[in-house]
């Protein structure tokens, strides 16, 4: 028998985290004592790499923009009750559906590809994401196992095509031709220089703009529209939704096809706004980053938003520590995330009740 | 001699919530003790601390005049206090010595414990007629078998006293009847047992004092002998409640919902419902008793369309309803609305807002919102009316469902269906586990509804609910439909016969 935990909301959306986020810094810090590096020093440099710079700061948000992305589409998946571990091969799906469409509608005007290049994305990643959506609904196949099997197809099927079919015949690497010119998404400090405006070259492009934008629609459909309802009610209560009229297997699979047209944004910001062709592993693993993200934002856009950036921070921020103290290389930085990762999605439940327990403490004593 | 259990000056709260305030209460030896009491008086949390689950804030809790700190049920056990818990709590493949043996094995090996089980099972037989087969599996038995089963197992543990929470929620009433028999030789014996109840008739008919309890404070302790049902419900809720509300007589009108020859097999592939017809006339109320557990659940859920039927055929206001249009979304349209059994697991979204849950079923109409978009202002504020004419408390509609009282959900979910003018309501357990003044509310509402026209199909395992409210009764017994009565010409011993599956042929 176990109360449930009842503690104000901005407790639970600000004030655990932060706890989670402050723990996992601290136990990260003495990681970094015991390799015998100075744990103030090293998180200067991740603080000075990611936000210290006009140029890490691009970085910083470019990352985040990828994190936003995988991040809803976990999100919406949770919202019915699913836990879509798929991010990785819908991505990957998603850059190929990029790389058809762009590489082979030379006929098409140019300022419609850069549409037809996200729509592709997303349709491509929504179908990687249906199939699972259906068998978890009409089968009873566990979605975790089916979306785990999917990202090996993906990635296989990927490399398949990238060595057999899609190479340039007279490159030696497994990627395509470049996209056209007219789809390349405009990098910000383009778009700031169109305006006059000087700002230090990076990575980070327009998507980010996309990605805020579906932040937004995703909120709206969640939380305020009919289908958001329908989602809901089956993920928190399936019998419930039975009583409803709602049908649970319509909603898994339109859960899942949102799910997977979200995770083919990653896709948009890397392919068509960074690299301009499909490549190989172009994905990094950041599908699975995105369950991390989903959690700690609790699985609220807003919170996205903001587990997005620190996760953005910590990848920028990473790297350039791994560059200035060596002793503290990349898979470091990892067990880092790592640490972030357990205290704010896996041990998450621990700090909620001892932060409940801790504000309840002065009504007890007033009562 | 000194009193078998003392509590004195316990106090409990969890977080801002009192649950027992200054609470006294001394149980005599040999006596039958009744607790009684609103939900959420406080008697679960005070026998919780009597049976060790939680510790007392301050007080002190004396057995047999002695002291004692109770921190864990292993703590009551050996201070020879005993529980039978609602939810029984039995390994159902074991046998019956197996599960009284449990928690008391004896060594590594088995048999040398099991043959001392046996043997006191046996004496506990003699002495108290607790006859029971001791090789059976628990699966086997009957529900009533299963709670002998459990009140064995305390007693084979030593209990002197015998905690049993609402033990007659899920008997028949001939095996009620057992189980008070066997109270009453068990006070004979010596034990003395504590009884928690909401219904006054098991008061006052087996206990020899009765305490009740009022928003955590423990308001009267009375001889049995000097009280009476009305008083008892008056010291519960604080004013004075009608416990059966007058209806008038009244011819029914067309039929409305007509079930014919009706099959229902569940997800296990067992017959659920067993050819069961029954019709529901406008301005009519048809209860259906019977034992929980026997078909009567499938058959409202089938009726609604959440479950498919595997023969028979439904017609609504004359109009046969093909397979197709048999689903919870269509009979809504139609005017077929459904208070489901249970509010929690199927009537109510507890995570969301009560205004979120307070339209559930109906998230498509579409003055509910602007196209594909929910206005919530327009939701909080139907709701807030609702809530006002229903008085739910608090009336606050963003306050998460979960934490609002059984009663209040039970209105919440009333008002969700009412208000949209059912022509036929199903309505599932609609006071279980609702306050007793809210019940006097919830059958007011019930019968004007019924005044206005409304076929309502009531299932209800409270007797005396199904009588009070019905004008025709159903029984049903293992998925069958047993025996129809109206309820002027019938009784409780009548009833109870047809929900124990005796039929009039074989009568």
């Amino acid at each position: 028998m176990s109360a449930p935990i009842e503690m104000p909301k901005w407790a639970d959306t600000i004030l655990v985290p932060a706890v989670s986020v402050v723990t996992a810094f601290l136990i990260a810090g003495l990681v970094v004592l015991s390799i015998g590096e100075n744990p103030l020093t090293a998180t200067r440099y991740l603080l000075q790499g990611s936000l210290g710079t006009g140029e890490g700061l691009g970085f910083t948000l470019f990352y985040a923009t990828d994190f936003i992305f995988v991040g809803l589409a976990v999100a919406v998946a949770y919202h019915a009750g699913l836990f879509n571990i798929g991010g990785e091969g819908q991505a990957t799906l998603a850059g190929l559906g990029i790389a058809l469409a762009l590489n082979n509608l030379p006929f098409l005007p140019g300022f419609l590809l850069i549409p037809i290049g996200i729509l592709a994305a997303a349709a491509f990643g929504a179908a990687w994401a249906a199939i699972p959506g259906y068998l978890q609904a009409k089968r009873g196949s566990h979605i975790v196992i089916t979306t785990i099997m999917f990202n090996w197809l993906a990635s296989v099927l990927i490399v398949y095509l990238l060595v057999n079919v899609l190479r340039e015949p007279q490159s030696m690497s497994p990627e395509t031709r470049a996209f056209p010119e007219a789809s390349q998404i405009p990098f910000m400090h383009d778009v700031f220089a169109w305006f006059g405006v000087t700002i230090p070259a990076s990575q980070l492009n327009l998507t980010l703009v996309l990605a805020l934008i579906s932040a937004y629609l995703i909120w709206l459909l969640i939380y305020r529209s009919r289908l958001g309802y329908a989602i809901r009610v089956v993920g928190s209560n399936p019998t419930a939704a039975v009583y409803a009229g709602i049908s649970p297997a319509r909603i898994i699979i339109i859960a899942m096809v949102l799910s997977g047209a979200l995770a083919g944004g990653l896709a948009v910001n890397e392919l068509m706004g960074y690299q301009h062709r499909l490549l190989l592993e172009f994905t990094s693993g950041y599908g699975f980053v995105g369950i991390a993200v989903a959690l700690m934002g609790r699985a609220h856009p807003v919170g996205i938003i903001l587990a997005s950036l620190l996760f953005g921070i910590l990848y920028q921020g990473g790297a350039e520590l791994a560059f200035e103290q060596p002793a503290i290389t990349r898979d470091m930085v990892v067990v880092i995330g790592g640490i972030i990762i357990l205290f704010a999605g896996a041990l998450d439940g621990l700090f909620r009740r001892l932060v409940a327990h801790l504000l309840s403490r002065p009504k007890l004593a007033g009562a | 001699m000194s009193p078998a259990i003392e509590l004195i000056a316990i106090n409990k709260s969890f977080g801002a919530v009192h649950a027992n305030k200054d609470v006294n209460l001394s149980v005599e030896r040999g006596t039958i003790h009744g607790i009684v009491g609103e939900n959420g008086a406080g008697k679960s949390t005070l026998m919780s601390i009597l049976y060790g689950f939680y510790e007392a804030d301050s007080g002190e809790i004396r057995v047999s005049g002695k002291p004692t700190r109770i921190r864990s049920s292993n703590d009551a056990i050996n201070a020879g206090i005993g529980m039978v818990h609602q939810h029984f709590m039995l390994v159902e493949p074991l046998t019956v010595v197996e599960n009284v043996m449990l928690g008391a094995e004896g060594g590594a090996m088995l048999r040398a414990g099991e043959a001392k089980v046996r043997k006191e099972l046996a004496r506990l037989a003699k002495d108290y007629g607790l006859e029971i087969d001791v090789d059976a599996t628990v699966a086997e038995l009957s529900v009533g078998l299963q709670q002998r089963v459990e009140i064995l197992k305390a007693l084979y543990r030593g209990a002197d006293t015998l905690i049993l929470d609402e033990p007659t929620a899920v008997l028949t009433p001939p095996e009620a009847d057992a189980l008070f028999e066997l109270l009453r030789s068990l006070k004979q014996q010596g034990k003395t047992v504590i009884l928690i109840t909401h219904k006054l008739r098991e008061i006052m008919a087996i206990t020899d004092r009765v305490s009740v309890m009022r928003r955590g404070e423990m308001v009267a302790t009375v001889e049995t002998a000097n009280t009476s049902p009305p008083e008892l419900a008056e010291l519960m809720v604080g004013r004075r409640v009608l416990l059966r509300v007058e209806k008038t007589e009244k011819a029914p009108g067309a039929p409305m919902l007509e079930v014919q020859n009706l099959s229902v097999v569940d997800a296990r592939g067992v017959l659920r419902v067993a050819d069961a017809s029954l019709t529901v006339h406008a301005g009519e109320i048809v209860g259906i008793a019977g034992v929980a557990g026997n078909g009567q659940s499938e058959l409202l859920e089938a009726i609604a369309g959440m479950r498919r039927p595997v023969l028979g055929s439904v017609r609504f206001e004359g109009q046969n309803i093909g397979a197709a249009d048999h689903n919870p979304h269509q009979m809504r349209k139609l005017g077929l609305l459904h208070v489901p059994e249970d509010r929690l697991r199927m009537g109510l979204v507890p995570a969301f807002p009560a205004f979120e849950s307070a339209i559930l079923g109906f998230s498509e109409e579409p003055q509910l919102g602007c196209g594909p978009i929910l206005d919530h202002d327009r939701l909080v504020a139907d709701l807030a009316r609702k809530m006002e004419q229903y008085d739910v408390r608090p009336p606050a509609p963003r306050l998460k469902t979960s934490n609002f009282s059984g009663g209040n959900q039970q209105k919440i979910v009333l008002a969700r269906e009412i208000e949209r003018n059912p022509k036929v309501l199903l309505v599932g357990q609609p006071t279980r586990g609702v306050d007793i003044g809210a019940i006097e509310f919830i059958h007011r509402r019930l019968i004007a509804l019924r005044d206005a026209g409304v076929g309502i199909l009531l299932v209800s395992v409270e007797l005396d609910e199904i009588m009070h409210l019905s004008d025709r009764i159903l029984t049903m017994c293992g998925g069958k439909i047993t025996g129809e009565r109206k309820a002027s010409e019938t009784n409780e011993q009548d009833l109870g016969l047809l929900m124990a599956g005796v039929t009039d042929e074989a009568a």
